[in-house]
């Protein structure tokens, strides 16, 4: 048993898809010319007054009861204020002792148990505006400013310090996404920066309940990183604990490249936020039959759709939990199941061939060539007998190249399945005539010599020979 | 009543650069003004509620509409330093 | 009589008659700007083209055969704290030197929609901090009945513009009394309106839970005209009442028999000056003369409005004015050597004195370890004084007393001691706290300055005050003197 326990506690940030940002009517559209998308209230210029947009309360309403929230009856908006060159303002309207939505959880697979981790609070924030780094690597001589993202709306979710490994984080993290993207209110991309998150790390004694030194860790961006950042940083404390030295509380960035945790050396500037209510902006008091109502409008949540498709599919529960994981792959299974009734065939070729090939072309669901459509029709030309499985395989991979129909692809190709009796039993008299050595090991019960011939009238047939039928005719010929 | 360590403190969190003798001119001023505030300890508050707004509103919103951007030379027009489209500040650590 | 010297509803009068032309009338308020500024300083940026312009607009509209609404061509001083789409708008800060908004405050929206002429932006205390007009970032103005003394603050550019006739009518901003009191220390009619009823989009934010743009004005009429053009909600503001908006002409030359008035003890007492306190005592007596039923009530909790309000006033402040840091507007320092050289010493050198005493006041009573001791007790302490406010208002219509403890003193007097300075606005802080509405009109002279009382009303009874100032004003003369220049 180790001798430390790992304690993580995630925060997350997830820009909302509203049309506007949170307190103007400017546009959040995602990359757009710099310093674009701009009004005077996001660039803080003398004078505005931020006014709330109504749809980032509904969207984080669906986020806090999505995560098993209590919302709150009565919220505000408070300041926070520090000065950094993103922040127009020099403060970010947040929310601090009032949140939106407290004490919620969800749930995560791990190890084929199911562990429940507490999410604090949710609350809504703006974002800050993006800043290009100019110079030489390292340190850069000067710095350049975009406000195109200054106040987007975003909501800040934090979890309870339930976490116990780098798995468990990525885990937490990969269901937190699932849950967000099925309420539709976030495309949740971490490359674009739509879903964001650092972590809270610290070791303790194995048994203890007082938690240990912790550091913030931050620059993670990708699933990938956050389990390897949180794995580094569990090495490295436990390096310094085992050898009686002590964890300095501190902000470190993941550096991706060279696969380390570095500290960053903040020139104290003494982390003061002197949060006050913002006194540009009138209280939330929140309608419970509105939350119902937005309750009620919930869509059906990973875990929900989950066990309908173990019950209604009967796929097995490892493979229902990675498609329902994504909300596009799911989708994309029922659109495939509208046509066709074989889950257990369509959820063989998600989860195989084409979860394959979309990863190794790093590419997601939604911008996946092959439509449902295409999928089934390639299903039901296998289950017709036009094409083998081997067959579908090729088409499979050329439906994924080009988009292209698979009737089209088999005809192009000429992939039909040979399934003429005569055509076959003449190619396996060929073959046998080639190889009476292997014919006579068939013979004197070698049943391993059937695989050799088969795959020879596949091979001179280019594959398209009819499987079932080329194994029938040798067993009658070699009888 | 406030020393001048505290000065550099709050000078540093406002982001102000201030001379020695601004801080001890400071440090005096703001020694009196706060002994002055100190007469509210004079009044039990434990029940009384703060007001953070004299209005008693609650629940304004926008609607989720774009508006108007401002043109580029317009949202730059102000800007100390500039290089293309961007503002251009000083290197940040 | 002068030009300059008449009203908005006379004027109005006489361009609907085609007696004067606008552009007559704009030129005699940019002639007297051009002649008197050097002395009162009460402009930072004149608009003498731009009003000329808005002027021959509102001439076409007469010749024209239209019949103009109450203001137009109307000339109009603007404080400049409120934001003027193209022209500098700079807050009376270095800061802000050369900063050109691009866009408008709401209430400049409105008067230039009505056809006003703006003749300029006017000099007022760095960011309203301050109650003398001598902490401008340029130069100090001066009181037009003694150019020896202050104006009074952080409006006294806009006052001093209606005193001496290089305005018909001004807007300013209050926050603790910043219109009230230069209107009492010049002579004119300045009025805080109740929180949330002027849209304060485009008013840079000094104290934004108590900031409000109000007219000021050389008689009672005009301010209720101004009020009609520049209140109304506004979906810019978040904190602008809902609702349409009484037309307050509608309470000018009513009765007021009847009306009961209270008199805080509190603020007829110690630390008002004896002359101040005898002029008010004289207004009084018209009042009472005129039907209305005097008495004196006790607001208890007055003494501790200014530490409150010092503490509330700046906390906002200091996070308000973090914004000017050199990155996309404003002044910045020359050569920086990374962000933070260049925020620290941008920011030092571009604000003044007295509003870096009030950003580093509002950040101690934010910070770690003082908030509860410090802002929030003062927010508690708010509630105290708003129902001291509350519990007057059950049995008085409204509250009257003087709108200055002093008559206007000299430059110089109250610079080296901020605590003093700032009990120069006791008596008109608690409004701000209370958000109430409050005016002060000419009650009179104490030794040769002018004297403004105060009267004091319910939220958004706006036409209660002017009801019983207009009945004052119609006894009285004092508004119709004039200094001497």
């Amino acid at each position: 048993m180790a001798r430390y326990e790992t304690v993580i506690g995630l925060e997350v940030h997830v820009e909302l898809k509203t049309g506007t940002k949170i307190f103007c009517p400017s546009s959040t559209a995602f990359g757009g010319d710099p310093n674009t998308h701009v009004c005077p209230v996001c660039l803080g210029l003398p004078g505005v007054l931020p006014v709330f947009n109504k749809k980032v309360l509904e969207y984080a309403i669906r986020v806090g009861l999505a995560l098993n929230c209590k919302i709150a009856g009565f919220s505000k908006f408070d300041r926070k204020n520090y000065y950094y060159p993103d922040l127009p303002k020099n403060y970010q309207i947040s929310q601090y002792d009032l949140p939106l939505a407290e004490h919620g959880h969800l749930n995560i697979d791990i190890d084929g148990q199911v562990k429940r981790i507490g999410i604090t609070r949710v609350h809504m924030e703006e974002d800050a505006g993006k800043l290009v780094h100019q110079g030489s690597t390292g340190v850069a001589s000067y710095s350049l400013v975009d406000y195109n993202r200054t106040g987007v709306p975003l909501v800040e979710i934090v979890s309870e310090p339930d976490i116990r490994s780098p798995e468990e984080a990525r885990a937490y993290l990969e269901k937190l996404k699932a849950i967000i993207q099925y309420t539709g209110v976030s495309d949740c991309k971490m490359e674009e920066g739509s879903l964001r998150c650092d972590a809270n790390i610290s070791l303790r004694p194995a048994g203890s309940d007082k938690l240990g030194t912790k550091t913030e860790i931050k620059n993670m961006n990708s699933f990938k990183a956050l389990q390897r950042a949180l794995q580094y940083e569990v090495e490295r404390q436990t390096e310094i604990l085992e050898e009686g030295g002590q964890v300095v509380q501190e902000t470190r960035t993941w550096d991706e490249a060279r696969g380390v945790t570095l500290s960053m050396r903040s020139k104290e500037q003494a982390h003061d936020y002197r949060y006050f209510p913002d006194p540009d902006l009138v209280p939330l008091v929140i309608d419970r039959r509105w939350v119902e109502e937005i309750r009620a409008g919930l869509p059906e949540l990973p875990d929900q759709r989950k066990a309908r498709y173990v019950k209604e599919y009967g796929i097995p529960e490892y493979d229902a939990s990675v498609i329902t994981a994504s909300k596009d792959l799911a989708d994309y299974f029922e659109q495939c199941l509208e046509g066709y009734s074989n889950a257990k065939a369509v959820s063989n070729w998600v989860m195989g061939d084409l979860s394959r090939l979309l990863n190794a072309h790093d590419i997601d669901i939604a911008r996946c060539r092959i439509r449902p459509a295409q999928l089934t029709g390639m299903l039901k030309m296998m289950d017709g007998g036009t094409i083998s499985g081997k067959i579908a395989k090729m088409v499979f991979e050329e439906m994924f190249e080009t988009g292209k129909d698979p009737e089209q692809i088999v005809k192009e190709k000429g992939l039909v399945q040979i399934s003429d009796e005569g055509a076959i039993a003449s190619v396996v008299d060929e073959v046998l005539a080639a190889n009476p050595k292997v014919a006579d090991d068939f013979r004197s019960g070698k049943e391993k010599a059937l695989g050799f011939l088969v795959g020879q009238v596949m091979k001179a047939t280019r594959g398209k020979a009819n499987p079932e039928m080329v194994n029938r005719i040798i067993r009658e010929r070699l009888r | 009543m406030i020393t001048i360590a505290e000065v550099e403190h709050v000078a540093l969190l406002s982001r102000l650069d201030l001379s020695d003798e601004e801080k001890r001119m400071y440090a005096e001023q703001l020694g009196a003004i706060l002994e002055y505030a100190g007469m509210l300890d004079e009044l039990d508050t434990g029940n009384i509620p703060p007001t953070a707004h004299v209005l008693p509103l609650n629940n304004v919103f926008r609607e989720d509409r774009e508006g108007e951007h401002l043109p580029l030379e317009k949202a730059m027009q102000n800007a100390p330093d500039r290089e293309g489209n961007f503002f251009k500040v000083p290197r940040i650590v | 009589m002068e030009l300059v010297y008449m009203t908005a509803h006379e004027l109005h009068r006489m361009l609907s008659a085609r007696e004067i032309s606008a552009e007559e009338l704009c030129r005699a308020a940019l002639d007297r700007i051009e002649k008197l500024d050097g002395r009162l300083g009460a402009f930072i940026t004149v608009t003498g083209d731009l009003a000329l312009d808005q002027a021959r607009a509102v001439d076409r509209r007469i010749a024209s055969g239209e019949e103009i609404p109450p203001l137009a061509g109307i000339p109009v001083a603007v404080k400049d704290v409120i934001c003027t789409e193209g022209i500098p708008t700079t807050c009376g800060s270095r800061i802000l030197s050369g900063f050109v908004p691009p866009y408008s405050a709401t209430v400049i929206e409105k008067i230039l929609a009505r056809g006003m002429v703006m003749v300029g932006k006017t000099n007022m205390d760095e960011f309203a901090m301050g109650s003398s007009t001598e902490n401008s970032g340029f130069f100090p103005a001066s009181n037009p009945w003694d150019t020896d003394r202050v104006p009074g603050g952080s409006s006294g550019g806009s006052a001093v513009a209606v005193a001496a006739g290089q305005a018909v009518v001004a807007l300013g901003s209050d926050t603790g009394g910043s219109i009230r009191q230069p209107a009492s220390m010049c002579g004119v009619v300045g009025m805080k309106p109740t929180y949330g009823a002027v849209s304060r989009y485009g008013l840079v934010a000094y104290a934004s839970s108590l900031d409000q743009i109000g007219p000021i004005s050389r008689d009672v009429a005009d301010c209720a005209l101004v009020l009609n053009a520049i209140s109304g909600h506004d979906p810019l503001d978040s904190t602008s009442a809902p609702g349409d908006r009484p037309d307050y002409t509608g309470f000018l030359n009513r009765e007021i028999k009847g009306i009961k008035i209270g008199v805080p003890g509190e603020y007829m007492g110690e630390g008002i000056d004896p002359g101040v306190r005898e002029v008010i005592g004289g207004a009084l007596k018209v009042l009472s003369s005129l039907g209305a039923e005097i008495e004196e009530v006790s607001l208890p909790h007055s003494k501790y409005a200014i530490p409150a309000y010092y503490l509330i006033a700046t906390a906002e402040a200091s996070s308000n004015l973090a914004r000017y840091d050199g990155v996309s507007y404003g002044y910045r320092v020359e050569d920086p050597k990374d962000v933070v050289d260049m925020y620290s010493r941008t920011r030092s050198r571009g604000f003044g004195t007295e509003v870096k005493r009030r950003i580093m006041l509002g950040t101690y009573a934010l910070s770690a370890g003082y908030y509860d001791a410090y802002y929030l007790k003062a927010l508690k302490v708010r509630t105290l004084i708003k129902q001291d406010f509350d519990r007057a208002f059950e049995k008085f219509d409204v509250l009257i007393c003087p709108a200055s403890p002093t008559t206007a003193f000299r430059k110089g007097e109250k610079m080296d001691d901020p605590l003093q300075m700032y009990l120069s606005d006791i008596t008109t802080i608690s409004v701000n706290l209370a958000g109430i509405p409050g005016i002060s009109v000419p009650a009179g002279f104490s030794g040769g300055l002018p004297v403004g009382m105060q009267i004091m009303g319910r939220p958004f009874a706006e036409g209660t005050l002017l009801q019983v100032a207009h009945a004052f004003e119609r006894s009285t003369d004092h508004h119709k003197k004039f200094p001497e220049l």
